[in-house]
């Protein structure tokens, strides 16, 4: 393994700073809790656990190859269209149809490991929206119908088409070679991910200090303009230091996609919010102690991996800025 | 073979495919005797009832269904029999038909029961029939543990082969013991299936 594993692979630098700040936020959780005991306190500790179970399984993916990597990602995105699917009301007579839908989520990432970018933005936006309705359509059954269809396309571009941009990150390694930057697609993955999930602390840590204006009160009542600034410039800041390494980008291009990963990961984290709030529902789900379900976890994810992977392909998988 | 049915089949499919939310787990028995009452949907209820027990309380678990439906061939006798590992009842005859499940309970067995009868119109709680009050009449000292649950009638309803995925949801309710009647016993049983079935997000299903 030590071989295999060496800090002068930007990757796994990367990934050894990540553990450093758990290893961090651990020993604080444990002194705090030390200090000032209560429900709060045992909530957060039960978080900092589940980042630990959920940052080593992302690395055990991204570190053996590409294919378990992918099948890991796409695993995700099944768990996340099911919980979604799980939480919404369907139709006895879809069942059918649902599970075409759960079949669309191997082949959206078949399509995304080879890297085919015409099928991948084609497959679910173009075929699926348009077989839904029109198998929806053949059950008979006209009831219902337009929430059917429109709650099940709403939910596969979201859990499934989005997260499937991931998958795509991976796959510009192989794709465009030099133009994926020093550390290939693990490196775009790695970027995405770990700023997207710190853009969530650090907003709610800065929430928590300083909140006081709130953005979005019907919706997410604790989201406030100095926890999203703040999550906003430190986001930034921290992609300007890891950019060089793991990305194409030099350091200004990769503040500003830091920028943009930490607007659109809000964006996500509100609009899942309002989709909770619209059911009734706190969290999405129990699978993770302390986070929810797994839409909770990645809903800031529904946003920022699209948003950033055409961003990046725009400016420079495509060659414009090299 | 059982054991092995459940940790190599049942277990995975349950956690990859189903994806169980599970509440008031400590409100299940540690220990034998005791009867879990459950409303029932779909094939899948038995499966993931079995599984919330820990494995080496595997033996002790016994689904109790009707001799005249799991019965009816050898090779589903052969499977309910050994791999479930059911207790087959014969409805409709003269003498006690409660008798091997006194039996069972007397043996400290945890019994399985689905007081609804059939597994029914899918996601629609039915009332339970009057054996489960009958049996706790009978060995009173015994717990009843109320279970609702919930999803896998859509994931697996009657009348249907094709398994969907869906979220399933377990609510286990504090245990009712025999209180000298059968009719309050029957509504009690009733009240805390409610409750269960009313203290989350269950949508409906048409």
């Amino acid at each position: 393994m030590s071989d295999l594993i060496t800090l002068e692979n930007p990757v796994h630098g990367a990934l050894a700073v990540i553990y450093g700040v758990l290893i961090f936020a651990s020993l604080i959780v444990a002194v705090m809790k030390r200090t000032t005991p209560g429900d709060q306190m045992a909530e957060l500790s039960l978080r900092v656990s589940s980042w630990w179970f959920m940052i080593t399984v992302f690395t055990f993916a991204i570190l053996i190859d590409r294919v378990v990597s992918t099948v890991f990602l796409g695993f995700i995105s099944f768990l996340a269209f099911k919980e979604y699917i799980s939480l919404i009301q369907t139709r006895r007579v879809d069942r059918l149809i649902l599970l075409f839908a759960y079949l669309a989520i191997p082949l959206q990432f078949i399509v995304a490991h080879h890297g085919r970018f015409g099928l991948f933005m084609t497959f679910i936006p173009v075929w699926m929206f348009l077989f839904f309705p029109i198998a929806m359509t053949l059950t008979g059954r006209t009831q219902g119908f337009l929430r059917a269809v429109g709650t099940l396309s709403w939910g596969i571009m979201i859990a499934v088409f989005a997260l499937s941009h991931t998958a795509m990150l991976l796959a510009a390694g192989p794709t465009f070679g030099d133009l994926a930057g020093p550390a290939g697609g693990a490196g775009l993955l790695l970027f995405l991910v770990a700023l997207t999930q710190f853009n969530d602390v650090a907003q709610f840590t800065w929430g928590k200090l300083f909140g006081k204006r709130k953005i979005a009160p019907s919706v997410s009542p604790k989201k406030t303009w100095e926890g999203f600034l703040g999550g906003l410039f430190t986001t930034a800041a921290l992609a300007y230091v890891a950019g060089p390494y793991l990305t194409p980008m030099n350091g200004a291009w990769s503040a500003l996609a830091g920028a943009i990963i930490a607007l659109s990961g809000f964006l996500g984290d509100i609009t899942i919010s309002a989709f909770k709030r619209d059911l009734g529902v706190k969290d999405s789900g129990g699978l993770i102690p302390g986070h929810g379900g797994i839409l909770d976890r990645v809903d800031s994810l529904t946003y920022s991996a699209p948003v950033f992977y055409h961003f990046l392909n725009f400016f420079f998988l495509s060659g414009r800025i090299s | 073979m059982r054991l092995l049915f459940f940790v190599i089949l049942v277990r995975p499919v349950l956690l990859i495919i189903l994806g169980l939310n599970m509440r008031g787990r400590e409100q299940l028995p540690k220990d034998g005797p005791a009867i879990i009452a459950a409303n029932h949907n779909s094939h899948l209820d038995t499966l993931t009832l079995l599984a919330l027990f820990p494995l080496r309380d595997l033996p002790k678990l016994r689904p109790v269904a009707a001799a005249d439906y799991f019965m009816r061939n050898k090779v589903l006798a052969w499977f309910a029999l050994n791999i479930i590992g059911i207790i087959p009842i014969t409805r409709g005859v003269s003498k006690n038909p409660l008798a091997p499940l006194e039996e069972a309970l007397d043996r400290g067995d945890i019994l399985i029961l689905f007081p609804e009868g059939s597994r029914g119109e899918p996601e629609k709680r039915a009332d339970f029939k009057r054996g489960v009050a009958y049996l706790a009449k009978a060995r009173p000292g015994v717990p009843v543990h109320p279970v609702f649950i919930y999803g896998l009638g859509k994931a697996l309803p009657k009348g249907s082969l094709l398994l969907v995925p869906f979220n399933c949801d377990v609510v286990a309710a504090p245990a009712i013991y025999w209180s000298g009647e059968v009719r309050a016993m029957l509504d009690a049983l009733d009240n805390a299936m409610h409750d269960a079935a009313t203290s989350g997000h269950f949508p409906s299903w048409e």
